[in-house]
């Protein structure tokens, strides 16, 4: 009987897969998965793991958390990020060190593979959700992260 | 200027501008269906898919296949350089014109019917089968593999479901007695036929909308056009407007068998249990909506199963479609001799 018991398993499995559609085809108006995105631009949110550009947080006193160390550095495989950094006698302590003069990040030359920001130790940098990254000039494409007159936040390096 | 007035007195008294304004009409209505059912699948499967669909041009897209028909209509006519030019060129008119040539048969309201011959639905399943020559021509005269293969497969798939749609219906003519399609309706009036004839009519709907999916060369059974492996199939070398036609073709043949499927199963232009008898135009009405669930029926096929491999193609039509529905057959013919049919 193994005809009759196929053509039944058959039907049974095509109708399995209309539900599944059809489900979807009720759905539709709400479940959209589609962004009309010129129309939304103000309201669009990208999701958490886009990867945009990279940014350097600051907080409200204008501090950042890199140390300067150049793991990113050492770790971008394109040479897209350069770090200018100088020794600086620290306030408090009176003893030198390492600080950043400017973190330059070359937009042009990144292929958003995430290397930099999974290899720093305290979280200076992360990934930004824009999108809308194109410019009329490519030295704009050339961004230094950190703000002028930032610091690092004090703690962080230990 | 006597000789005019004569010839126009001859065509007025042999009906021939008659038969003409009424094929002109047919073929805008037609036309404008073509393109409305092509938007339709557009959104339909953009529903099916959790997507919007066109929404751009016009209101909510409304207007989107006239502006595509639009751009067709204004592009060049390409072909290849060994194409067999006058078979090439005839191809698309052999499927536009026998799938226009179907719809005369038709019998959308009371008295909307261009065409009521006795054999409407022999004439059907022959008109419908003259297609697949246009698509073989099409295939062969392109000079091209892909459009050959295509082609091909096509006519092995046409030739092998036209048996069981011939025999599906054939099944239902058994219960009524005609192939007259208006006559057909009148004896529905006790009842849509797939009431009347329950178990062996269900079976017998639902072989033929397998079949009738597979003789539109419409996914899953879109080997023909199989755009993964060919392609477009047997149209691979068509442009502009001679491409609109193998289109066009396409969905209203989609039309003319989810209309035949209304006709001969669900009381075609009958409102159920006679809600609106006293409203003549309302038959329209209740056949378009009939048409068209089953048109979103085979829609839903489309957008849910994947496609068939030839093999897997043959063997559905061959040792599952075919014999069931012989054995349908003589237990219809049994059913009609014993009066075992339910009448309301």
């Amino acid at each position: 009987m193994g005809y009759f018991s196929d053509i039944y398993h058959g039907i049974g499995t095509l109708l399995t897969g209309m539900r599944v559609t059809g489900k979807y085809f009720i759905n539709a108006r709400k479940g959209a998965i589609t962004q009309q995105y010129p129309d939304n631009r103000d309201t669009l949110q990208m999701f958490e793991r886009f990867r945009g550009e990279v940014v350097m947080p600051h907080d409200e006193n204008n501090e950042h958390s890199c140390t300067g160390c150049q793991k990113c550095e050492l770790a971008c495989p394109n040479g897209s990020i350069e770090i200018i950094w100088d020794r600086v006698i620290d306030p408090e302590t009176g003893k030198k060190k390492k600080a950043i003069d400017q973190h330059i990040y070359h937009l042009g030359m990144c292929t958003q593979c995430g290397l930099c920001v999974d290899a720093c130790p305290s979280d200076a940098i992360k990934w930004a959700q824009n999108f809308e990254n194109s410019v009329y000039d490519r030295t704009q494409l050339t961004r230094i992260l950190n703000k002028p007159g930032s610091k690092v936040r004090a703690g962080v390096e230990e | 200027m006597n000789s005019i007035s004569n010839m126009i007195d001859w065509f007025v008294s042999t009906g021939v501008l008659n038969m003409a304004m009424i094929a002109l009409i047919y073929l805008t209505v037609f036309a404008v269906l073509g393109l409305f059912l092509v938007l339709l699948e557009r959104k339909v499967a953009a529903w099916f898919q959790l997507r919007i669909g066109p929404n751009r041009v016009g209101y909510l897209g409304l207007f989107q296949t006239i502006a595509d028909a639009l751009k067709l209509v204004s592009k060049e006519l390409t072909g290849t350089v060994k194409a067999d030019k006058f078979l090439y060129n005839l191809a698309p008119y052999f499927v536009i014109v026998t799938s226009l040539m179907a719809l005369a048969v038709f019998p959308f309201t009371r008295d909307l019917q261009a065409f009521d011959i006795n054999i409407g639905v022999f004439f059907l399943v022959a008109i419908s089968s003259i297609g697949v020559i246009g698509i073989l021509l099409g295939g062969w005269s392109s000079n091209n593999k892909f459009a050959l293969i295509g082609a091909m497969r096509s006519g092995v798939q046409t030739i092998s479901y036209e048996l069981s749609v011939g025999i599906s219906l054939l099944t239902m003519v058994i219960l009524t007695g005609s192939l007259q399609l208006s006559e057909i309706i009148e004896v529905q009036k006790s009842g849509w036929l797939i009431v009347q004839g329950h178990i062996p009519a269900i079976i017998a709907f639902m072989i033929y909308m397998i079949a009738g999916t597979a003789e539109t060369n419409r996914a899953p059974f879109d080997m023909v056009e199989a755009e993964s492996e060919l392609g477009a199939g047997y149209h691979t070398e068509y442009s502009g407007m001679k491409f609109a036609y193998f289109f066009l073709a396409e969905f209203i043949n989609m039309f003319i068998i989810a209309a035949l499927a209304t006709t001969v199963f669900f009381g075609g232009w009958l409102s159920p249990f006679g809600i609106t008898d006293s409203l003549p135009w309302m038959g329209l009405f209740w056949f378009l909506a009939k048409t068209f669930v089953l048109v979103f029926l085979m829609m839903w096929f489309r957008w849910t199963f994947p496609r068939l491999r030839v093999d897997q193609l043959l063997t559905l039509e061959w040792k599952y479609l075919l014999p069931i529905n012989l054995v349908n057959l003589v237990l219809m013919a049994v059913i009609v001799w014993l009066n075992l049919t339910i009448q309301i």
